[in-house]
């Protein structure tokens, strides 16, 4: 038996991989199933699931309707498009400006002398560990309108006598933004960072040489070869910001609803497991596709595993 | 044309994203000082050390502990130390299982060939291109079904019944920490020159005994970096517990959570202050390991 | 000793499936006998089944047709460490988090021997290799030359009745693979044990080696002492392999078993040579190869028999030898002259388009078989 184990690689490969190939399956592609199963049932009235197959849930998901206020025959509520939209919007926006102050802190410290690199780069991951919803609740202080921000903006005020009414920032869009790209602006940093250390000085001699000035090289040599660590950076960001319900939660108060929160309150709140697991699988197969069509036009590299 | 040239442009988003980055800490941490229990606004720090407590209004005026009376506070806070018991126990028994598992099977994906290696492959990358509520939301479904279904099957009552609870949130943070051990351990194992193995089975070594005097104490470094990343993913984690989570399980994530949409003293502030710390220290010890290990080995 | 010979290959194949699902066989029906106390070499480019063929021998690999033997049993797929053999690899594969002391140690722990008889042997071992004094050096705290020594004190403190040598050399600069050249060869007449070692660098192969395997493809092109490869080369590829060759191609007029009278077409006559080979046949196609050292100028006309007319391409003189390149109707021939002499006249050497006259001497003309 065991002589037969030690000359069989294959089964030793099958026996090291079981575990956790196990694990991930009874807890990741099992869940992924009840989803599915569960999406296509209705919910009983004490908030149980019915199994049946019914497409009920995704057409309330799209807002068709036939039990209309006017009496039409069918009538279109986009309630929760709208609130597919603004995920998707919020998830632009914020991957677009967490970008924007990714690249120039990356190429900072990409560029600086290599025994100061550790030492920035461990500046950046200080406030990736400290914990998600304690960095939520940092800029809840900082928004209010008691906060810290509106009491600099007092100073400078008074200082130059200027009339000032505190700005109420809290439960904005803004806000909710403004989280968002200080919770993920991390993950976009690091796989930058990796990508640009990665380019060979001599390239930017050779750019040089060649009679490219500081702005071409950057657009024709450094831009595209830290294109790998954007799309790895774009991935760590796009898609938890997608599925995140603590921000909008804490930031945006009952203001911005976004798909995560829905998700969230069909299982908690309204106890709606199907019309949750429905707008869930929504959620999954939008940024599955997002993430397909940027990686097949872009593709990403080990950058991904640099966070 | 000197390589750590820079421009004054670049230097001064640098300069802007590190304050982004660092001013709501340092906000956070100054307020855990606060002499106002309300905690809205900063109104200094609390004047002085005494016998006992002196309120006024909501102003503390004095405290044994002085400008630290938050934090004395909360080390009374007999809730916050469970919810620091449970993530440090959640934390210590899944990573020693993720890391593990992890391991062994970032062995086999960099060592062998085998028919599940594609979906074992697969698996591994689901956790990072899916949303976590999705995943939450999935392993709750799971859960109540299959404890639903043990708990009429087997007539299940009282402490027998099955429920959310420490055991749901470990075996979950599992699921999501493996992938990341395993992709950590993989990377390390692709430097690993396969020779040494054979160089230690050669001087008479058999598997096991090459396992454990050579691969594993060369792989070491790796493995421990994978755990801790595990460790870190785990204590910071807020979807899946809060999906997975039952009474006495609750994780500090989840306990500050609740306490957000409550009341706020500076409690909060000093428990996020000392998280602050200790997380320093564990990052501090990650570098430094990942110094260790960077060294030239030839 | 149990058997004549310390390692036997019979018919011994190994098949890989590449990365595109081809099939090829890195070692195809190879057969080779290593005597006992012999220091036996592999040649051959990389991907010529030297490395594999060693490595079926040590264990790490397994044959997929035919039988390797030790001592003269069976290996079958015993595993590495039930095999009296040991292996100096050609990256050290030193442990990196042992001390010499430790790495030298670690194959008698796995003996299970005494503490006290571990140091001794190790004490010895390390004398060996004259390393005494470095026990608690880290692998990466030595040079290239000592990481080498530690390797192969490694391997023969486990007094192995054979020693694999996977180029062990290859990672040392010239000079110093010189030295370990010979003491290698000094350790192996020393010891008396078997040596088996892998090496793409014929003039290694040449210099330390009682006989050699000429590999190429998966298979033995030759297996003999250095003088009967470099002077008696069976076919075109070791000709060419070791050292350096005029070939011209042609087809066997007449043969018996001490001459063959080969026609060469682009010079138009017969040329005389010997035999390589038993299985040539009159009439087959075959190739004349001639040293560049054994091509002799020679004074007068190009009359008479294995007398060509040449013409002087290009001449280089590299000190010792002069390399004297020629045109002889249109094939390109290459002569190296021994600078016997001390002469400063640059008109007594070679000038282009200098015709002169070479001759091809029977004796040091081979008949090769094409392939």
């Amino acid at each position: 038996m065991l002589q037969r184990l030690r000359e069989n690689k294959s089964a030793q490969g099958t026996l090291l991989a079981l575990p956790t190939t196990l694990w991930l399956f009874v807890l990741l592609i099992i869940p992924l199933v009840l989803t599915l199963v569960v999406s296509f049932g209705k919910r009983s009235p004490d908030g149980d699931v019915i199994y049946t197959f019914t497409l009920d849930n995704y057409v309330r998901l799209i807002g068709y309707s036939t039990d209309c206020p006017n009496g039409q025959a069918a009538c279109f509520d986009p309630l929760y498009v709208n609130i597919l939209v603004r995920s998707l919007t919020l998830a632009f926006n914020t991957t677009v400006l967490v970008i924007a102050m990714a690249y120039p802190l990356a190429y900072f410290i990409a560029r600086a002398h290599p025994k100061r690199r550790n030492l920035f780069l461990f500046m950046v991951l200080i406030p990736l560990w400290t914990n998600f919803v304690i960095r939520v609740y940092a800029w809840m202080m900082l928004l209010r309108k008691e906060g810290a921000i509106n009491v600099v903006i007092g100073w400078f005020a008074d200082l130059l006598n200027l009339p000032f009414t505190p700005l109420e920032m809290l439960y904005t869009p803004g806000a909710v933004l403004v989280g968002m790209v200080y919770e993920f602006l991390p993950f976009m940093i690091l796989p930058i960072y990796t990508s640009l250390e990665k380019i060979d000085n001599s390239l930017y001699e050779a750019a040089a040489d060649l009679g490219a000035n500081a702005l071409k090289t950057f657009f024709r040599v450094t831009l595209p070869l830290s294109m790998p660590g954007v799309v790895a950076g774009t991935i760590l960001v796009f898609i938890p910001v997608m599925g995140t319900f603590i921000v909008s939660d804490i930031l945006g108060g009952r203001q911005v609803i976004l798909v995560g929160n829905l998700i969230q309150r069909q299982f908690l709140d309204a106890r709606d497991p199907t019309f949750g697991s429905a707008a869930s699988l929504i959620l999954m197969v939008m940024t599955l596709i997002v993430t397909y069509f940027y990686t097949r036009k872009f593709g990403f590299g080990e950058e991904i595993v640099a966070a | 044309m000197n390589p750590h040239r820079r421009s004054p442009l670049v230097l001064a988003a640098t300069v802007l994203v590190y304050f982004f980055l660092y001013a709501p800490i340092a906000i956070l941490i100054l307020y855990s000082f606060n002499a106002s229990r309300a905690n809205v606004k900063f109104e200094g720090f609390i004047p002085a050390f005494s016998d006992r407590v002196v309120m006024e209004g909501s102003m503390v005026q004095s405290s044994p502990c002085g400008p630290f009376h938050w934090y004395c506070d909360l080390s009374r806070n007999n809730d916050v130390i469970e919810a620091a018991g449970n993530t440090l126990t959640i934390a210590f028994t899944a990573t020693i299982i993720a890391t593990t598992i992890g391991t062994m099977a970032a062995i086999a994906m960099q060592r062998y060939d085998f028919k599940i290696k594609p979906f074992s492959q697969l698996s591994l990358y689901i956790p990072i291109v899916i949303p976590e509520i999705v995943m939450g939301i999935g392993i709750l479904t799971l859960f109540s079904q299959l404890f639903g279904w043990a708990n009429t099957t087997f007539g299940l009552t009282g402490d027998a019944r099955l429920s959310l609870g420490m055991a749901t949130v470990t075996i979950s943070h599992i699921a999501f920490m493996v992938p990341f051990v395993t992709l950590v351990v993989q990377a390390r194992l692709q430097g690993f020159d396969k020779s040494y193995e054979e160089a230690a089975m050669d001087l008479g070594a058999n598997e096991w005994t090459t396992f454990r005097r050579v691969t594993f104490p060369m792989i070491l470094p790796g493995v421990l970096s994978g755990a801790l990343l595990a460790f870190t993913l785990s204590l910071d984690d807020f979807v899946i517990t809060f999906f997975t989570n039952g009474p006495g399980s609750t994780t500090l994530p989840i306990y500050v959570y609740g306490l957000l949409r409550r009341i706020i003293t500076p409690q909060v502030n000093a428990l996020s202050t000392v998280w602050i710390l200790i997380v320093f220290v564990a990052v501090l010890l990650l570098q430094w390991l990942q110094s260790r290990e960077e060294k030239p080995s030839h | 000793m149990a058997s004549e010979f310390a390692v036997e290959m019979r018919d011994v194949v190994k098949r890989f499936v590449t990365p595109e699902g081809n099939e090829i066989a890195a070692v195809d029906h190879v057969t080779m006998q290593i005597k006992n106390g012999e220091f036996f070499s592999m040649l051959g480019s990389s991907g010529c089944g030297k490395t594999t063929s060693l490595r079926m021998i040590a264990g790490f690999e397994w044959p997929s047709d035919g039988e390797v033997y030790i001592e003269g049993k069976p290996m079958g797929h015993t595993p590495p460490y039930q095999r009296k053999v040991n292996t100096v690899f050609q990256s050290y594969a030193l442990f990196q988090h042992m001390s010499v002391y430790q790495n030298i140690a670690f194959g008698l722990e796995m003996e299970g021997a005494g503490a006290d008889e571990i140091k001794k042997r190790v004490g010895r071992a390390l004398e060996m290799v004259q390393l005494t004094g470095m026990e608690r050096r880290k692998p990466r705290q030595l040079s290239g030359g000592q990481q080498q020594r530690v390797a192969v004190a490694r391997a023969l403190v486990k007094t192995p009745d054979v020693l694999l040598l996977d180029e062990p050399l290859g990672a040392l600069d010239l000079k110093l693979r010189k030295e370990m050249q010979l003491e290698l060869k000094a350790l192996q007449q020393q010891l008396g044990i078997t040596f088996i070692y892998v090496t793409h660098d014929q003039e290694e192969a040449l210099t330390m080696s009682d006989r050699i395997a000429v590999m190429s493809k998966g298979r033995v092109q030759q297996l003999a002492t250095p003088v009967e490869i470099y002077e008696r080369p069976v076919n075109k590829f070791v000709a060419d392999f070791i050292g350096e060759s005029n070939f011209l191609e042609g087809t066997i007029k007449a043969l018996s078993a001490k001459e063959a009278s080969v026609f060469i077409p682009a010079l138009n006559a017969e040329v005389k040579g010997m035999p390589m080979s038993p299985s040539l046949v009159n009439g087959e196609e075959v190739v004349v190869s001639i040293r560049p050292e054994k091509l002799r100028i020679v004074d007068g006309p190009a009359k008479g028999e294995g007398l060509f007319k040449a013409r002087v391409v290009n001449s280089v003189y590299i000190g010792s030898d002069t390399h004297v390149y020629l045109d002889v109707h249109g094939i390109r021939l290459k002569v190296m002259e021994q600078n016997r002499i001390s002469r400063l006249d640059p008109s007594s050497f070679y000038v282009k388009e200098q015709e002169i006259t070479i001759y091809l001497m029977p004796e040091n003309t081979l008949v090769l078989k094409k392939e």
